[in-house]
């Protein structure tokens, strides 16, 4: 199944730096159609007022954090099937194990590089 | 246990420390011990060998903390929540807002020189957008040096809470030293006052809010001619 390069991508971070940084590199690898948003709940919002095609969400945010974000889109019965990328600095075993038992389909440290970026979308999304 | 021990002074001996009184200046030092000895007598079954001690010991523990309120008192943990530690955490935060302006500013340039690299031909094109992904990778440093300084900023105010306890506990020393030291008290504006030492000159960068714009400066300049 090739990949929908279109699809609405949502990224969501605290930090205004860090959107631009990962919109750019999805644009790099062909994804133009790159959507934001600061935290957990503006993001959830997003997610129940339009159609995302995949998540890439930070952890630490306030006042909803990633972890909370992914549990709720696990916990929707119209989102629970949407894949969902952990990208933070957050990487302590206990984290990744919680986010894997949420639900996760992969997770990426901070700091990240383009190249792991792009395995990830693939082994989330398939080759592209 | 004083009153106890006013009812059982013997007359005898009441008799001989009110001859004592009479003449203070030609008292000799057997003369002293002797009346002393009689007076531990007297308390015999009141105040034991142990309870001395342990009164001794309670003396100087009490001599050790009042000793010590001094000291931190002196150290003036009012100034660490009034001034330093406020004065770290705005630092702190200048460096933040310092690094995402200039971290949006190179982000900002990349993506114009991305935007020329699709112009150019080949081999080159491909060339300058590896080297602007280069710097998008190493842009990251901000969210992550952000995050830590965030950690750094937490740490500062669970400090700043225990030290507001500790100012708390030992406010009244605190009054003390500063009416005994009115020097310690100086404010950054009497300080200010004075003319500065070289020392004093040495502040490092302002905060955005105390810096003065170049403007100011070249008016400053003039100012002299």
């Amino acid at each position: 199944m090739s990949v929908d390069l279109n699809m609405q991508v949502l990224i969501v971070d605290d930090y205004k730096t860090m959107l631009r940084i990962i919109r750019n590199l999805l644009k790099q690898l062909g994804f133009n159609n790159v959507d934001e948003a600061t935290d957990g709940s503006m993001a959830l919002q997003k997610l129940r007022d339009k159609d995302y095609g995949m998540v890439i969400s930070d952890w630490n945010m306030e006042p909803m954090t990633g972890i909370q974000l992914l549990r709720e889109v696990r916990a929707d019965s119209r989102l629970k099937n949407l894949p969902f990328i952990m990208i933070t600095a957050e990487s302590k075993t206990e984290n990744v194990i919680a986010a894997k038992e949420a639900g996760v389909n992969n997770y990426i440290v901070k700091p990240f590089n383009a190249a792991t970026l792009k395995t990830k979308l693939v082994t989330v999304l398939g080759t592209f | 246990m004083g009153a106890g021990m006013t009812a059982t002074v013997p007359p005898e001996l009441v008799h001989r420390l009110s001859a004592l009184k009479g003449r203070m200046q030609t008292v000799s030092r057997e003369e002293i011990a002797d009346v002393v000895t009689s007076l531990l007598a007297t308390m015999e079954g009141d105040l034991s060998d142990g309870n001395l001690k342990v009164f001794a010991e309670l003396e100087s523990l009490s001599n050790y903390i009042l000793a010590a309120k001094s000291e931190i008192a002196a150290l003036r943990p009012d100034e660490i929540t009034a001034r330093h530690l406020p004065k770290a955490t705005d630092e702190l935060d200048a460096i933040v807002g310092a690094t995402e302006e200039a971290t949006n500013s190179i982000l900002g340039a990349m993506e114009s020189l991305e935007a020329i690299a699709g112009e150019l031909p080949g081999e080159f094109g491909d060339k300058v957008n590896e080297a602007v992904t280069q710097v998008y990778e190493a842009c990251n440093f901000q969210d992550i040096t952000g995050q830590r300084i965030t950690k750094v900023v937490n740490t500062l105010k669970h400090i700043e809470e225990k030290v507001e306890a500790l100012v708390s506990a030992f406010g009244d020393e605190i009054a003390k030293y500063k009416k005994a030291h009115p020097e310690s008290d100086e404010t950054p504006e009497d300080e200010k006052k004075k003319a500065p030492t070289d020392a004093d000159l040495l502040n490092g960068p302002q905060l955005p809010d105390d810096a003065s714009k170049q403007a100011e400066i070249d008016a400053l300049l003039a100012s002299f001619d």
